[in-house]
């Protein structure tokens, strides 16, 4: 194309850390006005190369050049400073400040040698109005909803630098709806001429909004191309550098037998502000799927069936047995097993091995009396870490040094260890690359196949509409109706959603 | 164990080692006699034995403390504890009653001053720092009622042995304290106790949500610490046959605190070492046998004990490590040049 | 409040009137720091029975170390119109708007065992011991003691800073510098305490050649001396013969240990600071003859002929 010069351009940039090599010789450029989607399996060097760009991390070879002069900015305020700014993932502003307080922060408006305090709201007011934000600008930010956040986040970024805008997997929390705010809020900023680089997982948000696609695997580009001229097959095999196996694809799990009888059977189950209460009969084998938008009550689910959270009504059979499940250790010890959505948190024990990990819950069901020897938990990481294809140098190294998708294996990895016969998932797929992807869901079959049920809970109602035989839809913190067999479509999620369920919580006894 | 974790714990203790390596030496400089051991009285005598002797109760202080902080908690209560065991073994043995009855009861109140910071940390979620200040303040307290304010003696020889004694030439608190760190050590890491200590420090939502019984062990490393304490506070009371309610293991929190840190562990939990808490525990007491045989006017004992503390915890720092390497990295080059 | 206030120096008048005619009916306020060493018990328990001796009413206020807690105690005791309140502060400074009231209601005040840094006029009188010449009588002691021979002397000091440490350390190094053949070879901080005198003591005795060259220990306080006995005595050597001990405060294991032959001498800090200051009360009272704005304690030195074990007996009654 005809541009004289890139806004924003990267040539050969090279990094590494303790001899690994990071970053292997990047090109990239970035044009005004354009939507730079960023896409590679985790590890692949995106990360490093926003960090490269934005003087994070000092670059052991190549050049940046911004409008065709060379640039060499040392940190983010020196980034912010030549025009590019940067909202991550997890938003890095103060959620107890007031919207207006962030907006301005470190460089609050003055009267009198005071913050002048209505100059910044009203300034704030039209800042974001710009971006069709009208909400309480006095109010603490930790208030509004992680999409607000964001587009706040943006406003402020866009507002100290203005020219590039990187976007580090902004939508990683956000639901449908949300998302499709945010990316009304980027294409205003495209329009205004900003360059912005958009790194996701998502291929589907890549075709929605971006122009053009880099694809990195391993430290190094693969291709830009621009996504006019691809498919997401090809950029899929480019991430991989493989063919991918049919995923997307395969047909739904088959119900269980209609005659078998419910192995695990919650009736009349809830807690009050927390989700009404249900009904929810699991057969062996079966996987089930939990469909809902955010905040309707999935996860609170989850946690009602795993004991994190006590019912307050309900009871709970096994094998026709009535038992009580009031924390997380009667459910471990009924052989129930929940990989959470929130893995930092509550997944993974950061500092411990990989190999601590994955023992971890299997040992806390045996008690502190019966270790596991040494060569016992070894043999057991070896093993889950050579079938969930972990990646790690070593069973050995913290378990925080691993990427995210591997993590999360490392969390499956600690519940399939215990062999469970009941295992919840929660967002299992999310922030994982492609690659992990496929796999978790090639492994959820297969444990299915061997007799254990599962609840999957996540966003991806394709993915659901893969892999589970049965679908409960959730809705303002109920369960409001059952999808099986023929009717297990993502359309009829969404329908369901939509209509408020025809509340058919029918028990396919 | 596996290879890689014997050499990464030999990286953690080799630096530790260094240190008090490095005090002894400068304390030898300060006084030639430094490293003389001899026998007397079928004892052994010198100044290194002194630095085992007089580091043994806080050495055991440091072995609960770490488990403790190793759950991302702390115990400041356990001078306080010190106290009241004292006053209990010094008050029941003037009083006649036997050995075993006496030490009984003292680690008895150890064990349930040590129950009464767990249910508060555990059960009622107090924060530790403020669930602990709570005995350290009143911990005295009781032990002031207990000894009605006076100093408590005793002659009875059997308990003072456990202060001053020596078994195989070796001051009975040395003895004690060894065997403990033994039993505290094959405990923590011969059973799964110690990684679910570590993962409780670590994250503690994840280590209910992977099953473990978070409660029971948190009551449980209180409970040490408290016992760890009533045993410190016999010796102490042992040593001197007598109980001081008002200055037995007074600011003894803040030295079990500093070995652990001396000794590696974050104050934010996870990973621990008893054995380097004991070697920080014998940093600390090496600091201050070399400072009282040195011979400097007592003005200065603090000054150049803190002083002694910040060099330290400075070359303990990683950011210093890094910072030390690019200086290296940089003369070299200019000497290259 | 008008009348009442007119009505005053008229009431305060009458209550000499009446103190007067009968002077053993007083009632005094004490406002004691606390009970943070068995010193501070005992002067509590003399002053008890010393007012109980004269048929003195006592009311007593412990202030757990906190000075907010002894002004309290004084307001209370303005308000109730004792006839006179005794004072052991537990700080020098932020005594006087306190003090103005108490002269204001027309209470004398006597300070026991510390002064304060306050005008002389917002007290009577103040009973403390001169603990610089508790230092020098100690140091009379060894000087008279070993006589012209050399000796060598280690020294157990207080808690660095604090103002008996200080003192104490001064009179005795008075003394020794008048002495030639006396030298003191080593101090150290104790912190007053026995674990910490014994630990030091420890120390010495590694430097001093196992103890051989030290010819007696001067200890700032007894429960130092008590514990550096014990070290003195692990290293095989034999306190009070191969070193001479001697120390302060004369608390009652000291004098066991006198008695065991394993301590020399004491120098009193008497617990009875309540006696003299009742004595002047009641003159200043009956008389109007106002007492020296200091009276200093008696500093007796105790030795091994003083039979230790009946003072042991004695002192062990009171409270320490």
């Amino acid at each position: 194309m005809a541009h004289p010069s890139p806004l924003l351009e990267a040539r050969g940039l090279g990094k590494s850390f303790l001899g690994q090599t990071a970053l292997d010789g990047v090109d990239f450029t970035l044009r005004a006005g354009e939507v730079h989607a960023l896409l590679g399996e985790n590890g692949a060097g995106k990360s490093t190369l926003v960090k490269v760009l934005t003087g994070v991390h000092r670059r052991d070879a190549g050049t940046i050049l911004m409008d065709g002069a060379e640039v060499a900015p040392h940190d983010t305020a020196g980034a912010q400073a030549l025009g590019i700014g940067t909202v991550y993932q997890e938003v890095n502003l103060l959620p107890n400040l007031s919207v207006a307080e962030n907006i301005f922060l470190g460089r609050q408006p003055r009267r009198f040698g005071l913050v002048d305090r209505r100059a910044m709201e009203r300034n704030t007011r039209t800042l974001l109005a710009g971006y069709g934000l009208a909400i309480d600008v006095a109010a603490p930010l930790g208030r509004f909803s992680v999409a607000v956040q964001q587009i706040v986040a943006i406003a402020r970024a866009v507002d100290l630098s203005g020219r590039v805008l990187i976007l580090d997997e902004p939508t990683a929390s956000l639901d449908r709806q949300e998302v499709e705010t945010l990316f009304a809020v980027v294409r205003r900023l495209k329009a205004r001429g900003l360059g912005i680089i958009f790194i996701t997982h998502f291929l589907d948000q890549v075709f929605a909004l971006a122009d053009r696609v880099t694809v990195l695997r391993n430290g190094r580009r693969i291709d830009t191309v621009a996504v006019a001229d691809t498919d997401p097959m090809a950029i899929v095999q480019m991430m991989l550098g493989r063919d991918l196996e049919e995923v997307e694809s395969g047909p739904g799990r088959p119900a269980a037998a209609a005659g078998a009888a419910p192995a695990i059977a919650f009736e009349g189950y809830g807690r009050r502000r927390s989700v009404e209460p249900f009904d929810l009969a699991i057969r062996p084998g079966e996987v089930i799927g939990i469909a809902g938008l955010l905040g309707s009550g999935r996860t609170e689910t989850a946690r009602l069936l795993f004991g994190l959270d006590a019912a307050d009504s309900g009871t709970v059979r096994i094998d026709g047995r009535s038992v009580r499940i009031a924390s997380p250790r009667h459910a471990v010890a009924l052989g129930f097993g929940y990989c959470p959505e929130d893995r930092k948190t509550d997944g993974i024990v950061g500092d411990l091995s990989v190999r601590e990990n994955i023992v971890l819950a299997l040992q806390a069901r045996r008690g502190w009396l019966r270790p596991l020897s040494r060569a016992e938990q070894a043999e057991l990481a070896d093993r889950f870490v050579a079938a969930l294809d972990i990646r790690t140098t070593d069973i050995e190294k913290p378990v925080k040094l691993l990427s995210g998708g591997n993590q999360q294996k490392a969390v499956l990895a600690r519940w399939l260890a215990t062999e469970p016969r009941f295992l919840i998932l929660d967002e299992p797929t999310r922030g994982i690359d492609v690659g992990a992807h496929a796999e978790i869901i090639r492994l959820i079959n297969r444990l299915c196949d061997g007799g254990m049920s599962l609840v999957v809970i996540s966003s991806e109602f394709d993915e659901l509409v893969v892999c589970s035989s049965r679908i409960v839809v959730l809705r303002d913190r109920r369960h409001v109706g059952e999808l099986a067999g023929g009717a297990l479509t993502a359309t009829a999620i969404m329908r369901t959603i939509a209509a408020g369920g025809a509340d058919d919580r029918t028990e396919a006894a | 164990m596996m290879p890689g974790t014997a050499t990464r714990a030999l990286a953690g203790a080799l630096p530790r080692f260094s240190v008090l390596a490095l005090i002894l030496l400068a304390s030898w400089l300060a006084f030639p006699g430094y490293f003389d051991v001899t026998v007397n009285d079928g004892r052994l005598y010198g100044s290194l034995i002194d630095v085992l002797n007089r580091g043994a109760p806080v050495a055991i202080l440091a072995i609960g403390m770490t488990l403790v902080i190793a759950t991302g908690g702390v115990d400041l209560s356990v001078g306080a504890v010190m106290a009241v065991s004292g006053a209990v073994a010094a008050t029941l043995i003037a009083d006649g009653q036997p050995l075993a009855v006496a030490l009984a009861a003292a680690l008895g109140a150890g064990v349930l001053c040590g129950l009464w910071n767990g249910i508060l940390v555990a059960v009622l979620d107090i924060q530790p720092i403020v669930a602990t200040l709570i005995l350290m303040v009143t911990g005295r307290g009781i032990a002031q009622l207990v000894t009605e304010g006076a100093i408590v003696t005793f002659v009875d020889e059997s308990l003072i042995f456990i202060g001053s004694g020596a078994v195989a030439g070796m001051p009975m608190p040395v003895v004690i304290a060894a065997v403990l760190a033994a039993a505290a050590v094959l405990l923590v890491r011969r059973t799964a106790l110690g990684m679910f200590i570590e993962a409780i420090g670590v994250n503690r939502r994840a280590s209910v949500q992977a099953g473990l019984n978070v409660r029971v062990v948190l009551i449980a490393v209180y409970v040490a610490s408290g016992f760890c304490a009533a045993l410190a506070g016999v010796i102490v009371a042992a040593d001197i046959r007598g109980a001081d309610a008002n200055n037995a293991g007074l600011w003894l929190e803040l030295d079990a605190i500093l070995a652990v840190v001396l000794g590696g562990a974050s104050l934010l939990g996870g990973r621990f070492s008893i054995l380097m808490s004991i070697v920080g525990a014998l940093i600390i007491q090496a600091m201050n046998t070399g400072i009282l045989i040195s011979g400097f006017p007592p003005e200065f004992n603090l000054i150049l004990k803190a002083a002694i503390v910040v060099v330290i915890l400075v070359l303990q720092s990683p950011q210093a490590g890094r910072i030390a390497a690019a200086i290296a990295a940089r003369t070299g080059i200019t000497r290259r040049r | 409040m008008v009348p009442m206030k007119r009505l005053a120096p008229l009431a305060v008048a009458c209550a000499c009137m009446v103190t007067a005619a009968h002077a053993a009916d007083m009632t005094v306020g004490f406002s004691q720091i606390g009970s943070e060493s068995g010193w501070r018990a005992a002067e509590t328990s003399v002053t008890r029975s010393e007012a109980a001796k004269r048929g003195i009413t006592l009311k007593f206020a412990d202030a757990q170390q906190k000075q907010e807690n002894q002004i309290k105690a004084i307001r209370s005791f303005v308000a109730q119109g004792v006839d006179a309140i005794l004072l052991a502060p537990v700080v020098a400074t932020g005594w006087e708007s306190v003090l103005k009231e108490a002269r204001e209601a027309e209470i004398p005040v006597v300070l026991l065992d510390r002064t304060i840094d306050a005008d002389k006029s917002l007290y009577l009188t103040a009973v403390t011991s001169d603990t610089v010449h508790e230092g020098r009588v100690a140091g009379e002691w060894l000087a008279g003691t070993v006589g012209d021979k050399p000796c060598r002397v280690v020294e157990l000091q207080g808690t660095v800073g604090s103002s008996p440490a200080i003192n104490r350390k001064k009179g005795f190094d008075e003394i020794v510098a008048k002495h030639d053949n006396i030298t003191v070879v080593r101090s150290q901080t104790g912190d007053f305490t026995r674990t910490k005198g014994k630990e030091v003591m420890e120390s010495f005795l590694k430097a001093e050649d196992g103890g051989r060259s030290i010819c007696a220990l001067y200890a700032h306080n007894d429960d130092m001396a008590v514990g550096a006995i014990q070290a003195i005595k692990e290293a095989g050597l034999k306190p009070g013969s191969d070193i001479l001990v001697v120390s302060i405060d004369a608390v009652p294991d000291i004098f066991m240990a006198m008695a065991n032959g394993e301590a020399n001498a004491t120098v009193e800090l008497t617990p009875n600071m309540a006696g003299p200051a009742f004595e002047a009360l009641v003159a200043f009272k009956e008389t109007g003859k106002e007492p020296p704005k200091w009276i200093q304690t008696e500093s007796r030195l105790y030795t091994r002929d003083d039979d230790p074990r009946r003072v042991y007996e004695e002192k062990k009654g009171m409270g320490y």
